[in-house]
């Protein structure tokens, strides 16, 4: 079981560090309330897509442009931080979200496959800028439950909630 | 890394001023906030600041007189997660992390069941996943009990099932009859209806009889029927084959008001069997 959890680390690993700094990963192994069994390579397809959505989130707030979020949000989670990011532009704001650590682990695929849930606490550096002037930086820490469903060729956020531990 | 970098030395330069403000204790937020409802955050001091409320799902800005309580209105921070409260005015700014948890009541269900076709008979064919909502879209983490209905011609079939993290599932055998069922997902008041069409399964003890008429033969199926004796659809399709002196005919049939029927040649010896897909009925040898 230790082999395979520290390939799927380092699998994990490489792709967080995409375009943007390292975060560490750790994958727990998985506690699934459903019928379905979740293949490796789902697993390893919806934790790789999740934390790339980080990349997406981070470019999104920063830049105030809700279309970077077209990739890897869709729905509540999509509309949701498109207002944010509205909101954001109306007040001169910018957000800076960086992921440092994530421990995941996956709770949930729903029996006909169509979604995922999984719970990922992690840790997370945020800068908030008025007027491209630094305002505040932070490091947070967090619980966040999430939902995923497939789209065409990946796994996407439906669901992107903080909630207390 | 030039990113991470930058967020390092501006947070710890911030830090310097924020621990001097920290101890002054100005800003205080609560601890958790219920999703819509009202709060307000009071500070210490004199003078103005500027409040930030930032977070993922929502970003507001307060300018305030220190000294004072700033109030939100109930509806105006409604998006669960977590929060960070900036309190800025001249070089000292002080941040303080807070919780907006979901609504305690349910206010829509999101019911992912399957299919939305099946046959009868199936054990745990019919699936339903439900995931559940405030008022606001938050996903309410907290447990509660979803129950799961599936009504159908032959009565009701009702399940109670725990939420777990916001999501609850449940499984149930297709019943023996065909018909239109609504699958019901309920927490209260509040309900998610789907309709599952239980349409009859495959022909079961397909027989035909043979009748000599002239020079052919009518062949004819009794009712084409499943296990459970729900009709099987007409247009479904029924295969007679005709075997004779090394020879073969084979005829696709729809069943037509519920049976199949065809006129074949008469061959003696011949050998004549009926089936639909892969189930067979009965053979019939015909004169030697």
């Amino acid at each position: 079981m230790l082999k395979p959890l520290l390939i799927l680390c380092s699998v994990f690993a490489a792709a967080s560090n995409y375009g943007a700094a390292q975060a560490t990963v750790r994958v727990e192994p998985e506690n699934l309330k459903g019928p379905r069994v979740l293949e490796d390579q789902t697993k390893t397809t919806v934790i790789r897509d999740y934390l790339q959505a980080w990349q997406g989130l981070h470019a999104a707030l920063e830049q105030n442009r809700p279309d970077l979020l077209s990739a890897d949000f869709v729905g509540t989670s999509k509309d949701k931080l498109a207002d944010t990011i509205q909101q954001q532009a109306a007040l001169g704001i910018h957000t800076r979200y960086q992921d440092v650590s994530h421990d995941l682990q996956i709770v949930f695929y729903s029996p006909e496959g169509l979604s995922v849930e999984l719970t990922d606490k992690v840790e997370y550096d945020v800068q908030v800028l008025d007027h491209d002037k630094v305002t505040a930086a932070q490091r947070v820490s967090a619980r966040y439950v999430v939902v995923m469903t497939p789209a065409e060729v990946r796994w996407r956020v439906r669901v992107f909630q903080a909630v207390p531990d | 890394m030039k990113s991470r970098l930058a967020i390092v030395l501006s947070g710890l330069t911030l830090a310097a001023t924020q621990l001097a403000l920290a101890q002054g204790g100005s800003l205080t937020v609560p601890k958790s906030v219920e999703a819509g409802s009202a709060f307000s955050i009071p500070s210490a001091g004199t003078g103005k600041a500027t409040l930030y409320i930032i977070g993922p799902g929502q970003v507001l800005k307060r300018d305030v007189q220190l000294g004072q309580t700033t109030e939100f209105p109930a509806g105006t921070l409604y998006d669960a997660g977590r929060y960070l409260a900036v309190l800025a005015g001249g070089s000292s700014p002080e941040t303080d992390g807070f919780d907006v948890v979901p609504a305690k009541s349910p206010a829509t269900l999101s019911f992912l069941a399957k299919p939305s076709r099946l046959p009868v008979g199936l054990h745990n064919g019919i699936t339903g996943a439900v995931y559940v909502f405030d008022a606001y879209h938050n996903l309410i983490v907290t447990p509660m009990p979803v129950s799961f209905e599936l009504s159908t011609p032959a009565g009701t079939v009702q399940r109670t099932v725990g939420s777990h993290e916001g999501v609850a599932w449940t499984a149930l055998d297709s019943t023996a009859h065909q018909g239109i069922d609504r699958f019901v997902a309920r927490i209260g008041d509040v309900s998610t209806v789907r309709i599952v069409g239980q349409v009859p399964g495959d022909p079961c003890g397909l027989k035909m009889s043979a009748r000599q008429d002239g020079q052919r033969l009518d062949l004819a199926t009794e009712p084409v029927r499943d296990c459970s004796g729900n009709a099987v659809p007409d247009g479904t399709i029924v295969t007679f084959t005709e075997t004779f002196h090394g020879g073969l005919s084979t005829v696709d049939v729809p069943i037509k008001r519920g049976i199949a029927e065809v006129q074949m040649p008469i061959y003696n010896g011949a050998t004549i069997s009926v089936a639909s897909g892969v189930i067979m009925g009965n053979q019939i040898g015909w004169g030697k």
